[in-house]
């Protein structure tokens, strides 16, 4: 593996295709659910580490909310969730 | 069925939303199923009855879709209760399947570990098998099944025959349930669900073998309908019509009812009977049931709609593209659909508000939603607007008259977002709401049987509605209007002698500074029936006989009768006012108590008094009393 850099999914661009390295609640501040509820909802819908991610969609106002392709299925969320999850470039195939 | 069929084992539908759950569950049960409510909420309970080869009866009940049991909404809530036993006089499942995607397993194998801990027996059934293997997946149903320490079956819920496998394999699990073991379920923190989904990942990677590629058919129509701005207009595209529709073809239909109703009501008008039953069947029953069946047709095919797009996937896509555009009026990107419907009717619109799942975000939607402009106010708004408001060209292109039927329309929308924007802020501050957190499926067409039953059970739903609540609603309406019975050589009309009269009277002093007369106050009673009741009411009151050109005579009437202010008012009255009996019934009802049916009331009676006060009030300062 290559030492890419690790930004948050909520930052990552329309195309940006990575894997999950870990979820930081404490990047993730104020967004109404307390950070261990977070952390719960955003692992029920698959997004764990080690887990391919791929950013499909954008919405137009403030590029916000985005549709993330996880592993075989496709979530949509704001990015002020998705900054809690880090993230690293992949730029295989 | 037969009594003993009570004792019939109990297999109770689990999975994740978009599963195909209730697909299996109507092929499986058909016919013979039925929707209730688990008592205190409003989530539904749709337990159905079916034979295994073997000629075992199983009574199957389908869950609400979850990704946990660890519930987070009330319909969450039911599936973990129910599954756990923990349901008033339930005991729990004897048996639990767990539907997954065949074609999307990962998320679904993480809730059967879950499920494994609940102290029942768990079986998996792969659903949508079909699509799968078109889609070039193959599932290693052995493997699964030896990984998962479960039972595993395949299943195509929606083709003849496709659930044959599944059936077969209940007989087998039933002949020999083992004993229910001790339930040592607890809600999964963070550690437990990542160790879980990593050992669900590993079992996936060991049974099943996935192209890397998505479903190419939902990726070029996400590539058009997800596009930021392409995507914003087909949607806006897809409501016109949808809209379009709810008017347009329900139109006839209305009429045909209408029409149907007012000869019951001349039929019985006929008959022998005392002038008193009859007015209560013509007037009360008749004309008050009449009023809200007429709606029918408006919510079928209302609901046609919101099923044929929920099934597309598509509904998930229009929460994506208008979430931010909600959002800034503090309203959740689902709340879209209900508002848009409650421009037909508020009642369809509150009941569409279920797709809601954050508690808070569905009671701001329900609190607003009477204040989208429903169609039932068009026969007040017309009857106003073509009275008093002149028709002349401003700046050479627009109609007066269109322009002040906008601006009511306008301030309708305006209000709802107003008031959601003071709830979200002064009620609910310090809480942020909901992120917003959805799967978006891939697209599947929808199935005709599905979408059959889906409207078939909303329709039920409805005129079971109109058949008790709002029925007593129109009686009390009714003997409000009635009694007491004019004294005998009355000459005027016996709405005057009656209870309502004396509560017109009585209220004019509170009324007089909206400009509102007694007769406007006593037509607002019935006018609670339905808003457009009003309209006849004032005939009614002002001595014009119904017929042909009523509504102009009444114009003209009314002309004679109020001022210009006057009138202005009552029109900016009935753009707030609580005004439908059945949408509080409704109200009540969807958020199980009295508490937000008195809110709204609350709220809109008093926006409905400033806004009707302030216009008056201006209007006269503007020479126009």
């Amino acid at each position: 593996m290559t030492n890419l850099p690790t930004i948050a999914l909520g930052d990552a661009r329309v195309g940006f295709r990575g894997r999950i390295l870990a979820l930081d609640m404490s990047r993730a501040p104020g967004t109404g659910l307390p950070s261990e509820e977070l952390e719960r909802r955003l692992l029920e819908l698959g997004f764990v580490e080690g887990a391919t991610v791929e950013l499909l969609h954008q919405g137009l106002f403030g590029a916000d909310p985005i549709a993330i392709r996880v592993a075989a299925s496709t979530i949509a969320l704001r990015r002020r969730e998705a900054m809690a999850i880090v993230v690293t470039e992949e730029t295989s195939s | 069925m037969n009594a003993s069929s009570e004792l019939a084992p109990t297999v109770a539908l689990v999975g994740n939303p978009n599963c195909g759950k209730t697909a299996l569950f109507n092929t499986l049960t058909g016919s013979r199923q039925k929707v209730a409510n688990y008592p205190g909420v409003t989530v539904e309970k749709k337990i159905g009855r079916l034979a295994t080869p073997a000629g075992h009866a199983v009574q199957l009940v389908d869950l609400p879709g979850t990704y946990s049991l660890r519930a987070r909404s009330p319909d969450e809530e039911i599936t973990r209760d129910a599954v756990l036993g923990r349901l008033e006089g339930e005991g729990a499942p004897d048996l639990i399947v767990c539907v997954g995607d065949a074609a999307n397993l990962r998320l679904a194998l993480r809730l059967v570990l879950e499920l494994k801990h609940v102290g029942r027996p768990v079986m998996l059934a792969l659903n949508m098998m079909d699509i799968a293997r078109r889609r070039g997946i193959e599932v290693d149903v052995a493997r699964l099944s030896i990984e998962l320490g479960v039972p595993v079956v395949s299943s195509v819920a929606v083709r003849r025959g496709g659930t044959e496998a599944l059936l077969g394999e209940l007989d087998r699990v039933l002949a020999h349930l083992p004993p229910p073991t001790t339930a040592d379920w607890q809600p999964p923190d963070a550690a437990a669900l990542r160790g879980a989904q990593r050992d669900a990942d590993r079992i996936l990677r060991l049974a099943v073998r996935a192209p890397d590629r998505r479903d190419e058919g939902t990726k070029r129509a996400d590539s058009i309908l997800l596009h930021p701005v392409l995507g914003l207009v087909i949607l806006l595209a897809i409501l016109f019509v949808m809209f379009q529709a709810v008017f347009a073809w329900a139109k006839p239909l209305m009429e045909a009812i209408s029409t149907g109703f007012t000869w019951l009501g001349a039929a019985v008008g006929e008959l022998p009977l005392p002038a008193l039953l009859k007015s209560f069947l013509k007037d009360g029953l008749i004309a008050g049931v009449g009023s809200v069946i007429v709606f029918l047709p408006q919510i079928i095919i209302l609901f046609f709609f919101i099923l044929v797009l929920e099934d597309l996937g598509y509904m998930a896509r229009a929460a994506f593209l208008m979430d931010r555009i909600m959002g800034g009026a503090g309203l959740h990107g689902r709340a879209f659909i209900p508002l848009l419907s409650s421009f037909a009717c508020a009642i369809p619109g509150i009941m569409a508000t279920r797709v809601i799942d954050d508690r808070r975000d569905r009671l701001t939607t329900i609190l607003v939603a009477p204040l989208m402009t429903c169609s039932a106010r068009i026969p007040v708004y017309t009857l106003i607007i073509s009275a008093f408001i002149p028709d002349r060209e401003v700046w050479g292109v627009l109609g007066l008259q269109g322009l002040v039927m906008f601006g009511l329309y306008a301030a309708g929308i305006a209000g709802a977002l107003t008031v959601s924007f003071v709830v979200k802020r002064l009620f609910w501050r310090g809480s942020i709401g909901e992120p917003f957190m959805l799967e978006m499926p891939d697209y599947k067409l929808p199935q005709a049987k599905s979408l059959l039953f889906g409207v078939w059970s909303r329709a039920l739903a409805f005129l079971q509605r109109a058949g008790t609540t709002i029925l007593a609603m129109m009686i009390l309406i009714w003997l409000l209007a009635s009694f007491p019975q004019p004294p005998d050589g009355a000459t005027g009309p016996a709405i005057t002698y009656s209870l309502a009269a004396m509560i017109g009277h009585a209220i004019e002093p509170l009324t007089a500074p909206l400009g509102f007369n007694w007769q406007i106050n006593v037509a607002l009673i019935p006018g609670m029936a339905a808003r457009e009741v009003a309209v006849g009411a004032l005939g009614t009151i002002y001595s014009i006989d119904a017929g042909e050109g009523a509504a102009e005579k009444i114009g003209q009437a009314l002309v004679g009768q109020w001022s210009l202010a006057t009138a202005l008012a009552l029109l900016a009255w009935y753009v707030f006012a609580p005004q439908c009996a059945s949408t509080l019934a409704v109200i009540r009802r969807e958020t199980g108590g009295w508490q937000w049916m008195a809110i709204t009331f609350g709220y809109m009676l008093l926006l409905a008094y400033l806004a009707a006060f302030a216009t008056y009030q201006i209007a006269s300062a503007l020479g126009a009393a």
